[in-house]
């Protein structure tokens, strides 16, 4: 089986590279006129077709990996250092990404799906597909090239072959590993296609915003997989790491944020391209730098540039992608300077206060945060070459930095959607700000009274002051985007004598991007609002005899037992725990089956020492509710009375963090699904009553 | 009539921003509790796991237990907290202060952000500014509907010449 995914991924070499080249020469020739034996429209289609066929090549070689680690192949080197026999099915599969060969074999196969959906569908724009075809077989040449010749996912392994393999990293064997790297990487390489055709657009100079529209359903969709992809790394990272949060930030963790972050600016700032064909030249440049921040990430996990929870993926192929990075640049670059005649804006500002202005403040904080973010990851690098000595850039320096910037824009969140378009007059701000201030000092008022203190001894408490502020932004944003929903409703519910759920229904139908916006905006709302109860986590530490009891907020923890299991992949010890709340005993729901009930609540945390590497793990127990999750740890064992010691956290508000998300995803799919436009509208309504002349419902915003 | 309406709207917003930023000015934790806390978020655990001292439990860690006594101790001895900072420096590196100090290069770190905000806050509203002037100014050859979509007619025909 390696003989045979090494030579998939030759094929797959050879493909690409006559993807690029025969692609580059068509395109001169379409674009010079040039005429030779064969016409440019064949040489391009043959070089599509490469394309296809590469997609079928890289398969081929993943599938030759992951078949080789559910046959224990353990002749393959990458095999052995990332699976053993004992190892689950479905952590067999994650191996693929778990080390540096497998997730560049991993990134090498979406960007072969994504550029199999984007040649299949070429008919669309033949040349400019054309031009994104290229492009991505660029992107693609490089990968194949790193996976041929510098990280090679077929490597045999020398010095004989062993029964056994050392198995998966341990920080890697829990459920969300499985979906994680995948979601993050359809993100990360997602994030090509637009890239793509942003450099294909600007180099034949595409006319008008098409090539945007074009666009428009792929930046969504690769930014709702990066978004899951980051929000399964926190939680991944809150129920595996054991230190009871979910945001360390960590360089990698930055380095997912970073994209993001430029991708979000990018989603906001396209719609004054399309709406008012304004700054064309600044979304070419942050679609253009979202890729790159994309190699970044991946540059900075692999090459060991910073320290990293994440340094199970460490090694040397960092000069390749410092390489690919300049040349993208350069090329990036010189197209731009060559052709940026052909961005010019077709209108300009009018007013400081306006729709439009908003959209630039938010993209300016958007921007703020990236720099902020990869200035702190890299500050570490600039240090050690200006002073000689590394210095650390945690936590401490982004809550300072960050959370100020994050505030405001979550304070632009809500003030964005208010503006109209053009200009405003002051009449409009307050008739559109009463209410969001309103509900902005009453939260103020309300958290005071129930003893949310913004200062401890006479000093502030950095945390409650940054919780108070914003508790108090989400309830104004929340209120501006219900105010927003409800005006809207209210009109149509007037003139169609509907009632308001049905109003708000067709309301959201009529423009789907809008109003789809908005409920992730209230999804963002929501997360902030479990991000602010981060302020009020506590902790208990105690070890813990027999019927030993430990309190924490409502709850009291009993020690009922603690024992010893093992298996094939593991042994365990745990502690187990009778959780009362309140006096009374905790429930938990369950189901057995279809059948859902409640059961007393008993927690057991578990230490495992995996036996393949010989490396201890924790397994987190975690009561979640809507007001808080007990989150409870077995720290290990006392070497003197050998009794558990166990850590107890009451953490508020986390539940929401997550149904923010499950709120983001909802939005994100009612964006993407098409608005009801005049033509479609007019399919329901019969020929006879069908009034063509004047769009009544009007899509995009 | 509208002008003391418009003082009075924007009045309590003002007096509030005023007041937290006077809140902000103060500093400082002060019992034991809160300094060994605060100090435990402010350096990192030297093992390695990339987390804060005053967070780092994972199972087998070699360092934090020793390091989170040695910061009770210097507590208990009375030192300030620049002097405890000052000597775990010294004893592991700058590397295990969790964030740059105010100090020389370091420095740098901290006015960076602000610096890029700021200038592009300036920048941002100098071109909002230059181009409302523009648009002043160009009021009489205004955009129109029909304009343009004869324009964007134009660019359909003609624009995918120059290309590359």
């Amino acid at each position: 089986m390696a003989a045979f995914g090494s030579l998939a991924l030759y094929i797959a070499l050879a493909l690409a590279a006559y993807n690029l080249l025969a692609g580059i020469i068509a395109l001169r020739m379409i674009a010079t006129g040039q005429q030779a034996r064969i016409s440019p429209e064949r040489l391009a289609d043959s070089a599509r077709r490469a394309g296809i066929a590469g997609f079928v090549a890289v398969t081929a070689a993943a599938f030759a990996l992951v078949w080789s680690v559910f046959k224990n192949d353990f002749s393959i080197a990458y095999i052995v250092q990332h699976s053993n026999k004992a190892l689950p099915g479905a952590y067999k599969f994650a191996a693929l990404w778990s080390g540096q060969e497998g997730s560049l074999l991993l990134w090498a196969w979406l960007l072969g799906t994504y550029g199999f959906v984007l040649r299949l569908t070429h008919k669309q724009d033949v040349k400019l597909y054309a031009y994104a075809g290229t492009i991505l077989a660029s992107v693609q040449f490089f990968f194949l090239l790193v996976l041929t010749f510098a990280a090679r996912p077929f490597s045999l392994q020398t010095g004989g072959i062993p029964d056994d393999g050392n198995g998966l990293n341990p920080l890697l064997q829990y459920p969300e590993m499985v979906i994680h790297p995948p979601m993050l990487y359809l993100g990360y390489v997602g994030f090509s296609v637009p890239f793509a055709f942003a450099l294909g657009a600007l180099m034949m100079r595409y006319p008008g915003e098409k090539w945007i529209k074009i666009t428009r359903v792929w930046t969504m969709v690769t930014w709702l997989f990066l978004t899951c992809g980051i929000f399964l790394g926190m939680h991944w990272a809150y129920a595996v790491l054991g230190w009871g949060g979910y945001w360390g930030w960590d360089p990698v963790e930055n380095a997912s944020f970073m994209p993001w972050l430029t991708g979000t600016a990018f989603l906001h700032s396209v719609m004054m391209q399309e709406k008012k064909g304004m700054m064309k030249s600044w979304n070419v440049w942050l679609i253009f730098t979202t890729f790159l921040l994309t190699l970044l990430g991946t540059l900075l996990t692999r090459a060991g540039l910073v320290s990293s929870v994440h340094a199970f993926a460490q090694s040397s192929i960092g000069d390749w992608f410092v390489t690919f990075m300049v040349i993208t640049l350069a090329v990036c670059i010189f197209t731009y300077i060559v052709q940026h005649s052909h961005l010019k804006s077709e209108h300009a500002l009018e007013s400081l206060v306006s729709r439009e202005s908003s959209f630039l403040f938010n993209n300016l904080v958007l921007l703020t945060a990236c720099f902020v973010i990869l200035w702190g990851t890299l500050f570490p690098i600039l240090s050690e070459y200006v002073e000689g000595s590394k210095v650390t850039v945690g936590a401490p320096f982004y809550n300072r930095v960050a959370i100020p910037i994050g505030l405001f824009l979550l304070f632009l969140t809500g003030v964005g959607p208010l503006l109209p378009w053009r200009a405003t007059s002051f009449r409009s701000i307050k008739r559109n700000f009463i209410l969001p201030v309103v509900a902005l000092w009453s939260t103020v008022i309300v958290c005071l009274a129930v003893g949310v203190r913004p200062w401890k001894d006479g000093s502030l408490d950095q945390g409650n002051f940054y919780a108070l502020v914003a508790f108090a932004l989400c309830a104004a944003v929340f209120t501006a985007i219900i105010s927003e929903f409800l005006r809207g409703a209210a009109v149509i519910a007037k003139q169609t004598g509907r009632n308001l759920f049905a109003a708000t229904y067709l309301l959201t139908r009529r423009n789907t991007r809008r109003y789809g916006g908005y409920i992730i905006h209230i999804g963002v709302v929501i997360i902030v609002i479990g991000l602010a109860g981060a302020a009020f986590n506590r902790s208990e530490e105690k070890e813990m005899a027999l019927h030993d009891k430990l309190a924490i907020g409502p709850y009291i923890l009993e020690s009922v037992g603690a024992t010893q299991d093992s298996n094939a992949n593991y042994n365990t010890e745990f502690a187990l725990l009778n959780v009362t709340e309140n006096g009374k005993q905790a429930t938990e729901w369950t189901h057995d089956g279809w059948r859902i009930f409640q059961q007393p609540l008993q927690m057991s945390p578990e230490k495992r020492v995996y036996l393949s590497s010989g490396q201890p793990q924790t397994m987190v127990a975690i009561h979640s509710v809507i007001s808080w999750d007990l989150y409870v740890v077995y720290e290990g064992t006392n070497p003197d009375t050998g009794q558990p010691i166990i850590k107890a956290f009451l953490n508020p508000l986390v539940s929401w963090i997550w149904a923010g998300l499950v709120i983001i995803v909802f939005g994100t799919g009612i964006a993407l699904v098409p608005s009801l436009t005049p033509a479609t509208a007019s399919l329901r309504v019969p020929v006879a009553h069908a009034v063509p002349a004047e769009p009544a419902l009007r899509s995009g915003d | 009539m509208t002008s003391p309406v418009r003082f009075t709207f924007f009045k309590r917003p003002l007096q509030a921003v005023a007041i937290a930023a006077l809140v902000c000015v103060s500093l400082g934790a002060t019992d034991a509790g809160s300094r060994f806390n605060d100090l435990g978020h402010r350096m990192m655990c030297t093992c390695g796991c990339a987390q804060l001292l005053g967070e780092c439990n994972h199972v087998g860690c070699p360092n934090s237990e020793g390091e989170r006594n040695e910061l009770s101790a210097a507590i208990t001895d009375g030192k300030t907290d620049p002097e405890i900072l000052a000597d775990f420096s010294a004893k592991y590196g700058a590397t295990v202060l969790a964030a740059p100090t105010t100090k020389g290069f370091d420095l740098v770190a901290w006015i960076a952000p602000f610096a890029f905000l700021a200038a592009g806050l300036l920048l941002a509203i100098l071109l909002v500014l230059r181009w409302s002037e523009k648009k002043a100014q160009a009021v009489v050859v205004a955009a129109s509907p029909e304009t343009d979509a004869i324009r964007e007619k134009i660019r359909r025909e003609t624009g995918s010449d120059g290309g590359f």
